[in-house]
């Protein structure tokens, strides 16, 4: 395994100074997220205008929304705030406690939600 | 038992204090632990909706037949567009936040200024956006009555500023989109909505014509919440930007400011990803 103290890329450090050379690689990546950023907003907004909820495709829809929207943020995550060019120590400081955090606030609110749908159906 | 002491290490590998372990200044690790929280306000109130949503048992609202309303095109029917002009409003103004981010990094005062100039419009356009999107929520269309029986009776007209006998065609439609629905037209439908308990029309903090009194509330919260960030995020670039002109960070020898206000404002960008699948798509 890389040893991330030993492999720096402290290409985002304050004393860091990027050259044109550089400038345009970075650049480079930046045109690419866009495109993608817009191809996949244009795809979810005609999938949200053309296929209905509740039919049967729906389900699977909802789940590539799902999916499409992890891409784009990981996307900007990681070239447009650049955490995929920090140190990876940083990379999982920022990262597991939220997703920790996320995984049991997601699993809470779908058990209990789920609970009281039942419940309120059933009874009222 | 003496082993790891007398191993020499090359001191070059070890973290001897002096500077951040994890190379970062001191400024952008406190943004960046400021973002992970402001993440967890966020993800708790889109689980907060969810929660609502999923726990309630009647209808809710489906954003496309919502939001379908586009500025000077009148009633024509065009879901999510707007919604997603306005998305694709604050990629962009993201796209020209990492090239000013970019531009600094080459230390290029003028790159630096074109780009976080754009960023700070396509900032107000977005703020802008938003404001007429909660002017068409709130005033929303014809809207429905509730009867004296406590039906609810659709008007097929939008009649804000006359009175029922003023409008040519006035009809009620009970019932929408069932299999019993039935439209009343003429004096009888007159003499409903004269006799009617409330007139819902658009949306306040206790009612609305779209759905249940939380779908507003959420509504008015979430993207009231993400429009105030970025309304903050405005108001930052422009000192930031001020700052640039004035040469701060040339002097200064580096352009952080500009990457650490980059960071916040891809962050709204972020946050609004996925408000527009959970609250608008899905």
């Amino acid at each position: 395994m890389l040893r991330d103290d030993l492999f720096v890329n402290d290409s985002y450090s304050v004393e860091a100074r990027h050259d044109e050379e550089h400038g345009k690689v970075v650049r480079k990546k930046i045109v690419f997220v866009t495109v993608l950023l817009t191809i996949v907003t244009l795809v979810e907004v005609l999938l949200g205008v053309f296929v209905k909820q509740g039919t049967e495709l729906w389900p699977v829809i909802k789940w590539l929304f799902i999916a499409m929207t992890l891409v784009k943020a990981g996307y900007i995550v990681a070239v447009f705030m650049h955490l995929g060019d920090e140190r990876k120590s940083l990379r999982y400081l920022i990262l597991i406690p939220y997703a920790l955090f996320i995984l049991l606030l997601l699993y809470i609110t779908i058990t209990e939600s789920n609970y009281l749908n039942m419940l309120w159906s059933t009874y009222f | 038992m003496s082993g790891e002491a007398t191993k020499t290490i090359d001191p070059k590998v070890l973290w001897g204090g002096g500077r951040s372990p994890f190379s970062v200044s001191y400024g952008k690790m406190m943004m960046w632990f400021f973002l992970v929280s402001d993440a967890l306000t966020f993800s708790g109130l889109l689980a907060a909706y969810g929660y609502v949503r999923h726990s309630y048992t009647g209808a809710w609202p489906i954003g496309e037949e919502v939001f379908h309303a586009f500025p000077f095109m009148g009633t024509t029917h065009l879901p999510l567009l707007y919604v997603a002009m306005m998305t694709f409003i604050l990629i962009v103004s993201s796209v020209t936040m990492v090239l000013a981010v970019e531009a600094g990094h080459r230390m290029d005062k003028r790159g630096v200024i074109k780009w976080l100039g754009l960023t700070i419009l396509g900032g107000f356009v977005f703020v802008g956006s938003q404001a007429w999107e909660w002017y068409h929520f709130i005033h929303g269309s014809a809207g429905y009555v509730v009867t004296a029986e406590g039906d609810k009776a659709w008007l097929t007209t939008d009649i804000s500023g006359k009175s029922v006998s003023e409008v040519a065609d006035f009809a009620l439609i009970f019932n929408r989109g069932t299999e019993n629905e039935r439209q009343v037209s003429g004096a009888e439908a007159i003499n409903i909505y004269n006799n009617k308990l409330q007139h819902v029309q658009g949306a306040n903090m206790t009612v609305n014509e779209y759905g249940p009194p939380q779908y507003a509330n959420f509504f008015f919260f979430i993207t009231g919440f993400h429009g105030f960030h970025v309304f903050t995020g405005v108001i930052i670039n422009i000192l930031i930007f001020l700052n640039v002109i004035r040469g701060t960070y040339d002097s200064r020898g580096h352009f952080e400011m500009v990457e650490k206000t980059g960071l916040y404002w891809h962050f709204v960008d972020l946050v609004w990803v996925f408000v527009f699948t959970f609250f608008y798509l899905i």
